[in-house]
């Protein structure tokens, strides 16, 4: 059958090209979210603006501006500087723990199976309500885990209300969310990974560390690297837990991109601004998901190889 | 593993013990506050032996809160239904667009097919603020801001990405001469992706449908940003809850522990395409 046939009646009568039905069946996803690319362009036309909701009337074109005022804007150094630090952070420690984590769990028997699902649940909470229930025990005054803190000598631990400790704070939440979601990954990828070499080098007697870092952890690597990159792009970007602890408080402590991006818009109304801040969490999302993407194609070739 | 020693198995149940404690500490102190008054959860040290109350339940299923100062009317069931709604109905659009979506881009390799679903795939991973800033001045204007059709709307950003990217790997796992072979028989495409593709594929879809109800259900943005009290979920709800007063802690643990009931209920039900829905199908389970 030539591309351009078309297809025999079928029971409805349906007649639709060959060449034509790939674009039938996917049109209609697309269509829905090109709506969305709308505002997208809107935003970079904001960003070159200066607008503020406030004073509409004074709303004109400054061309660089937003972006130029940022070297300059110690608000704006102070947004980049929490933001990596709070995905840095807490990319850095859920892999390492959740590596750990997936490597006590890595033999397959009914506890380790069992611990491995109970562990999904605080990566299926969702992230605001998950913000809610730290608040609820690092409050001061009933919290369990104030009182706990108070046990080993931290008599006045404030957690997400002062600012030295509220980056902490935050990122432990982050840590309890999303670990799992490592864990899980890492515990599929080392599961998957050929018995061979381990059984080669059981039968040398090669010491376990050796096998760990020359053979496990390379043989992990491609599942380590997508795992991380999800998880940079997510972290990068997290509003819900910042903002539903502290809204991005005390003070700017935790005014991360999208919280200040949100702040300024709704707050001090300064769309411009907050455009700007946005293209520029954009850029750098755009720069990871290119890395990621390439990453996630081979990992998902290879486990389509598998199927 | 037949090597462990008795002080490294101990060393072991002791680290796995603790992740356990860690990470399951949490949901169960909130379940337990959740059973509590006022009265026991402020006491200090905190309690663990305590007479439990389904006063705080009641109180939300009724919408009737009593406290010092009055009555006071609670929207959480409100919030609720919200969630429900939207989740339930944003997944079935997602489905309907998605699927097919999916098996032209499994089946059929034509101009332009992988920029469209890299583009769908990119709704992803940019920032959603991005986009939903210039949103809520685009949905005054139309009229669609604080609609249930302007929100289900944004939450396929949520849902399409991810059914189309799982269910277009179980399309692409499915052997194409099954389908060659039917087709040769006589059959129109439609009733091959009918009566073939869609059953083989059947799990799969309905795990990614599971998956995108899940982040649909914890979404908080888009709703924080596009909805008022009358549209929001639970998620939103939840926050605004927290900063009413008069608001007892046991209500809003006994809050959070409803929203968060179902999609953990569901988690454990698919727990099996987790892993795979979770990486958008590079891992397999």
């Amino acid at each position: 059958m030539t591309a351009a046939t078309t297809h025999r009646a079928g029971p409805s009568g349906f007649r639709i090209s060959k060449r034509v039905l790939p674009y039938v069946l996917s049109l209609p996803a697309l269509l829905v979210c090109i709506g969305i690319l709308i505002p997208f362009l809107t935003s970079v036309v904001y960003s070159f603006q200066r607008y503020r909701l406030s004073q509409p009337w004074a709303r004109q074109f400054n061309w660089g501006d937003n972006y130029i005022s940022f070297f300059t804007d110690p608000k704006f150094w102070n947004t980049l500087k929490v933001s990596l630090l709070y995905a840095g952070t807490t990319v850095v420690l859920e892999l390492l723990l959740g590596l750990a984590i997936a490597l006590l769990l890595q033999k397959r028997s009914t506890l380790n199976n069992f611990i491995s699902i109970m562990l999904l649940m605080p990566l299926m909470t969702a992230p605001a309500l998950a913000a809610l229930m730290w608040k609820l025990m690092t409050n001061p005054g009933f919290g369990v885990l104030s009182y706990l803190a108070s046990l080993i000598g931290l008599q006045d631990f404030r957690w997400a209300s002062s600012p030295s400790t509220a980056l902490f704070t935050v990122v432990l939440v982050d840590i309890w969310v999303y670990t799992p979601f490592i864990m899980i990954l890492l515990l599929a990828g080392l599961r998957s990974l050929p018995t061979q070499p381990f059984e080669a080098a059981a039968l040398d007697g090669v010491p376990r560390s050796f096998v760990f870092f020359r053979i496990t952890l390379p043989m992990l690597t491609p599942y380590i690297l997508t795992a991380t990159l999800f998880r940079l792009l997510d972290s990068i970007q997290q509003f819900d837990i910042i903002y539903a602890m502290t809204q991005g408080g005390p003070g700017d402590t935790l005014t991360v991109f999208q919280v200040e991006a949100y702040l300024n818009f709704f707050q001090s109304t300064n769309v411009g601004r907050s455009a700007a801040l946005m293209i520029i969490l954009w850029a750098i999302t755009y720069l990871l998901s290119n890395i990621f993407i390439k990453n996630w194609l081979r990992l998902r070739e290879r486990a389509r190889g598998q199927a | 593993m037949e090597h462990t020693s008795l002080l490294e198995r101990i060393l072991r149940g002791a680290a796995l013990a603790l992740v356990v404690i860690f990470f399951m500490f949490p949901i169960a102190w909130i379940f337990m506050m959740s059973f509590q008054t006022n009265e026991t959860i402020l006491r200090i040290p905190p309690q663990l032996v305590f007479e439990p109350t389904l006063a705080n339940y009641t109180a939300l299923i009724t919408g009737k809160l009593m406290t010092a100062a009055g009555t006071l009317d609670i929207a959480f069931m409100r919030n609720l239904g919200n969630s429900v709604f939207l989740s339930v109905t944003s997944v079935a659009v997602s489905l309907l667009l998605g699927v097919p979506a999916a098996y032209a881009f499994a089946r059929h390799k034509f101009r332009g097919s992988e920029d469209i679903a890299f583009t769908l795939l990119s709704f992803k991973f940019a920032p959603a603020l991005l986009v939903l800033l210039p949103l809520t001045l685009y949905f005054q204007k139309l009229g669609l801001a604080n609609t249930y059709i302007g929100l289900i709307w944004v939450y396929q950003l949520i849902c399409l990405p991810l059914i189309l990217w799982i269910v277009r790997g179980y399309f692409e796992d499915i052997p194409a001469d099954i389908e060659y072979a039917y087709r040769i028989g006589g059959h129109s495409w439609f009733a091959t992706f009918r009566k073939i593709a869609l059953p083989l594929a059947g799990p799969g879809i309905a795990a990614a449908g599971l998956l995108a109800f899940i982040f649909a259900w914890n979404n908080f943005v888009f709703a924080l940003v596009l909805a008022s009290a009358d549209k929001q979920p639970v998620t939103v709800g939840a926050l605004a809850f927290i900063t009413s007063s008069g608001i007892q802690y046991g209500q809003i643990s006994a809050a959070i522990v409803l929203s968060i009931t179902p999609t953990l209920a569901l988690a454990l039900y698919a727990q099996r395409y987790l892993v795979e829905g979770l990486s958008l199908g590079a891992v397999k389970g």
